[in-house]
């Protein structure tokens, strides 16, 4: 026991250390004094945390904390960088907002701001459904073509970007309902499928010849008033162009038909509420600019 | 403990499950109870098969000769070496899956599922049997007593066995409460409590029956970690269950005071589960192994001391920037950057033990393997301080520079000082002169440092990529990039992440495979490793 521990006070023959005279399954403990580096170092990180701790917000009082000598806090250094955004950019914001759209690209350093910032704002809260790169997929439009829903000016496309598309929150929505032709039971199965030959015969795709004629007399009487009677579509009423080889659902055979028997409409968010008019701006001048940007008639 | 003892423990178990799924209140635990009972039903089969039916006279007798109680050790080491493999395995896969994210497959087996199985498998799976194996082993030979407790020792491996399958099923079912490695919902949890008090009684118990006059340095950190994670784990799991017979639970805490909670037992997880209890192994095996007493016994109370008290005050800095108050966050930080020596403490310890005795890592491959776990562990103990400053915070933080950090310490060192552990109880444990093959351990070494720099390397590539990216503004002062670009852009790092884990994992299986032969057939007769010839001999 610790009797003994004095006399096995043992020098440690490589390292020429005394041990403490402890000993566990062998194992023994040097006597060496802890490293000069490590000692100074370890003061040294707590002189550095005391001087922190002075310096900014650190002591929890009973309802707030110490401030810190510097005053700085990460809440108030936020609040002074968005003031400063928001600063730099309020002028060309107002501009933008009261500029007529279409007198913008005269304005070269207002434009490439409008571009610049749409950029931004697509990246934020539009890739989720058109795609990083604005290619759209299966029920939501690729922005870089000419194929317009609901028209491809400026004008137009601010407006679908603000009020969005079938949505109940914003009463000036663009809104457009396509029958359910199959489901409501306004055209039997034989009439859809002939209708679906005219529509694939109007996009010069394969089709029964036989069919699409009957099919022509049908899309007359039920689809023309929309779409028009060669199918160029009407963009007042979101109706699509059928006579391209564009469709957003898909245009082979079993896509148009689904379409036809109940049509899915889909929706988009109105984004003036929430992102305000310059920021609605900056959209529609980035969609405008991607390829299919059209100029008011 | 006796086979008909633990029939019986599994029998109750079974039924317990099955009541619990018939009665349940919501699907979760329906299919949670189900899955146990099925999961218990078939343990219990295979426990009477194996079991040996004839009279206890005529069976070969298995006398117990050494005064410790070793057969539960030699089960834990089984259970590390074969949770390892299955965690290292569930990394891999989850790792491929975000490289390919059409690997997840919905809804049991997507990442969202995966992710904390596999932490769970590797921290509290392979680390904890490691821990309860090594402690085991370590506290009986130090202190020179048989564990405390008789068959509590056992009841501590298997109730432990049982915890795990709990939270792994769990997961796969979707029973958790969404806090990061607490997932485990409530029932587990109490039982978790009650294995883990067990725990605390046999190591105590034999501590307080040592006939040695001192308490060795490596129990001081086992009976840290011990204590600590009862502690973290009781308050952090505070909650209310929605009902008795739900899976489901509401915290006691919310808002920014759960987060806090959650990263105070989080970090600390990561200061007494990976670190302290860590260093209990270090301070034992590597002495053993380099057969050389332990570097300075000053240095080993000064730091045990100072990382104890410094760890448990630095877990806000996991929260940054959020709606934690500016002052909670200073002091997260600056205990953190005080944390720095103190754990650095370990290193020098660990490091200069072999002083005189540097020449052995030439020949000896299982030292060679503890060393490198140090060098990690100093690496990361570094890193972690210098993450923790805001102003390092604000690039790192969310990236995937801290899951190369977490993993550099994972793999590096919890990952390594586990396997030298396993590399020198085995042979002892068994009976066996040496290992099976000391070659195979030199393979297994690279196969996982070169795993490890690999997948740490393009972490921090991937991670700053990712948090330069996210702050890009253009000269406009528009955001330049949106988050899936980031995405795309570390695809490639994803890649080599997947192939880095794959490297360790193949490491893992060659461990298994030594160790299965060693204490099978015991040691291959082969050359020694490096220079041909040359024989294995402590240096003078």
């Amino acid at each position: 026991m610790a009797t003994n521990d004095h006399d096995s006070h043992e020098i440690d023959e490589l390292s020429g250390t005394q041990t403490t005279g402890h000993e566990w399954d062998g194992i023994k403990e040097l006597d060496t004094p802890m490293p000069r580096w490590w000692v100074r170092t370890f003061y040294a990180t707590i002189v550095i945390a005391f001087c922190y701790v002075i310096y900014y917000p650190a002591i929890p009082l009973i309802e707030t904390s110490t401030v810190g000598v510097s005053g700085v806090t990460a809440r108030g250094t936020v609040e002074e960088k968005l003031a400063a955004v928001k600063r730099d950019k309020s002028k060309l914001d107002v501009k933008l907002a009261n500029t007529a759209l279409e007198n913008v690209r005269n304005d070269d350093q207002l434009y490439r701001y409008a571009v610049a910032g749409g950029e931004s704002l697509y990246k934020v809260y539009c890739t989720q459904c058109h795609g990083s790169g604005a290619q759209g997929a299966v029920g939501y439009p690729n922005l870089n073509d000419d194929d317009w829903l609901w028209g491809g000016d400026l004008d137009a496309i601010r407006t679908t970007i603000a009020h969005g598309v079938r949505n109940d929150a914003d009463d000036d929505t663009r809104l457009s309902m396509m029958p359910s032709f199959g489901r409501d039971g306004i055209l039997s199965n034989t009439e859809i499928s002939s209708v679906v030959e005219y529509v694939l015969k109007m996009s010069a795709k394969d089709h029964n010849p036989k069919r699409a004629i009957d099919g022509k007399a049908i899309f007359a009487e039920n689809c023309a008033s929309c779409h028009g009677d060669d199918g160029l579509g009407n963009r007042d009423l979101g109706a699509p162009n059928l006579a391209d080889a564009l469709a957003l659902y898909g245009n082979d055979r079993q896509s148009l038909t689904r379409q036809i028997i109940a049509p899915r409409h889909g929706v988009m968010p109105p984004w003036l509420k929430r992102l305000g008019e310059p920021k609605v701006r900056q959209l529609a001048f980035y969609i405008h600019s991607l390829g299919g940007g059209e100029t008011a008639k | 403990m006796s086979n008909g003892t633990l029939t019986v423990f599994i029998a109750i178990g079974v039924i317990l499950s099955a009541a619990a799924s018939i009665f349940a209140q919501d699907d979760i635990l329906r299919a949670h109870g189900l899955l146990m009972t099925v999961i218990m039903f078939i343990g219990m089969l295979v426990v009477i098969v194996l079991s040996d039916y004839r009279p206890a006279h005529s069976r070969p007798s298995r006398k117990d000769d050494s005064p410790y109680m070793d057969d539960v050790v030699r089960f834990g080491v089984i259970a590390t070496v074969f949770w390892g493999v299955v965690g290292f395995l569930a990394g891999v896969a989850i790792a491929a899956q975000l490289a390919w994210p059409q690997l997840n497959i919905e809804p049991y087996f997507n990442f969202n599922r995966l992710r904390p199985l596999h932490t769970s498998a590797v921290i509290f799976a392979f680390g904890g049997n490691a821990l309860i194996a090594t402690s085991f082993y370590v506290v009986q030979r130090t202190c020179r007593a048989r564990l405390f407790g008789g068959d509590l020792a056992w009841f501590v491996f298997w109730g432990y066995q049982f915890f795990i399958l709990l939270a792994a099923t769990g997961y796969l079912v979707g029973a958790t409460q969404s806090k990061e490695y607490a997932e485990p919902e409530w029932y587990t949890d109490i039982w978790l409590t009650i294995v883990w008090v067990a725990y605390l009684i046999v190591f105590m118990g034999t501590v307080i029956n040592r006939k040695e006059p001192h308490i060795y340095v490596a129990n001081w950190f086992y009976m840290a970690f011990i204590i600590t994670v009862a502690m973290l784990h009781i308050v952090n799991n505070l909650s209310v269950p929605v009902s008795f017979l739900g899976g489901k639970s509401y915290s006691a805490f919310s808002g920014v005071q759960d987060a806090l909670t959650q990263w105070w037992y989080g970090h600390n997880a990561v200061g007494f589960f990976l670190t302290a209890g860590f260093l209990g192994i270090m301070y034992y095996f590597i002495p053993k192994q380099a057969n050389r007493p332990v570097y300075s016994y000053r240095l080993s109370i000064v730091h045990f001391w100072s990382l104890i008290f410094l760890y448990i005050w630095a877990g806000p800095h996991h929260l940054h920037y959020t709606a934690l108050p500016d002052w909670a966050s200073s002091l997260g930080m600056v205990f953190s950057i005080m944390l720095w020596m103190p754990s650095w403490g370990g290193m020098i310890n660990g490091l200069m033990t072999l002083s005189g005795a540097w020449d052995k890592l030439r020949t000896d491959p299982v030292l060679r393997m503890m060393v490198i776990a140090v060098a990690f562990y100093g690496m990361s103990t570094f890193e972690g301080p210098m993450m923790s400053i805001k102003s390092v915070n604000s690039l790192s933080h969310y990236t995937d520079w801290t899951i190369g950090h977490v993993h550099s310490g994972a793999l590096g060192w919890n990952g390594m000082i586990t396997f030298g552990a396993i590399y020198y109880m085995v042979p002892k444990l068994w009976g066996r002169e040496q290992l099976y093959s000391l070659r195979l351990v030199d393979w297994h070494l690279w196969l996982a440092t070169i795993g490890i720099v690999i997948y740490a390397s393009v972490m921090w590539v991937a991670g700053i990529t990712q948090g330069l990216m996210w702050r890009e503004y253009d000269d406009q002062g528009f955001l330049v990039n949106s988050f899936i670009d980031t995405v795309s852009a570390v695809h490639p790092e994803y890649v080599l992440r997947a192939f880095g884990g794959l490297l360790y994992l193949s490491g893992a299986l060659l461990m298994a495979y030594n160790v299965y032969k060693t204490v099978t057939v015991g040691a291959r007769r082969t050359e020694p490793v490096g220079a041909a010839g040359k024989q294995l001999e402590p240096a003078e």
